[in-house]
């Protein structure tokens, strides 16, 4: 729609038109300001953990292990160095040999979801799929937090 | 030709004035918009309907997304 509307806009004389192709669904899910009678409504970027751990890629599972437990979590998120999600590591990846790197054992291609998405949406999904927590991460795979299932770790 | 912006373009082009034109319906328009954006839907886009943007300034359009 919008590469039509640029084109309509030149064809009237407007000197400098430029096309957002990503769109609305784009600005949103990177948390940019909206505007709208629905702008307001709760969105899982808002309530997600952002203290969730994290490790790279090259860090030994062990060391990972003892730092997620010392700050009360079970899992992990691996980042490399644009904080773009690799991986996950639940408690049965974080119980894996100590010296294996978290790349090695992490959990490939984790599930993730979009800041701007509805709160109540996301947690009526993950109570379908039995899912406890899911990575909200934006448009371009940054981690954004941890949505949990309740308001509670 | 017009040409394609991404996010950061956007942000760039607003700081220097640009004007921001959602052209979904109006019902979608009003449920969420990009914050300044005015809305003309595709259909209603005409000289009448644009009378009110400044031909010089540069006018980003956009909808909900690629599709």
């Amino acid at each position: 729609m919008s590469p039509r509307a640029a084109w309509r806009f030149e064809g009237m004389g407007f000197a400098e038109v430029y096309d957002y192709s990503p769109g609305k669904a784009d600005w949103s899910a990177s948390g940019l300001p909206m505007e709208g009678t629905r702008a307001n409504e709760p969105t899982i970027g808002e309530v997600a953990w952002q203290d969730v751990p994290t490790c790279a890629p090259a860090e030994k599972v062990g060391a990972a292990r003892e730092r997620v437990r010392k700050a009360g979590w079970d899992r992990c998120v691996v980042l490399n160095e644009g904080r773009v999600v690799m991986g996950l590591l639940r408690e049965k990846e974080l119980a894996a040999n100590p010296e294996a790197t978290t790349e090695e054992v992490m959990r490939n291609g984790p599930a993730t979801f979009r800041p701007d998405e509805s709160v109540e949406k996301v947690r009526r999904r993950m109570r379908a799929r039995g899912a406890s927590a899911v990575l909200v991460t934006t448009p371009d795979g940054r981690l954004v937090g941890l949505l949990t299932l309740s308001e509670k770790r | 030709m017009p040409k394609e912006a991404f996010r950061d373009g956007v942000l760039r082009l607003l700081k220097q004035g640009a004007q921001l034109v959602d052209v979904l319906p109006r019902e979608e328009y009003e449920e969420t918009h990009l914050r300044g954006a005015i809305n003309i839907p595709l259909k209603e886009l005409d000289r009448k309907s644009t009378a009110r943007l400044d031909l010089a300034a540069p006018v980003i359009v956009y909808c909900h997304d690629y599709l």
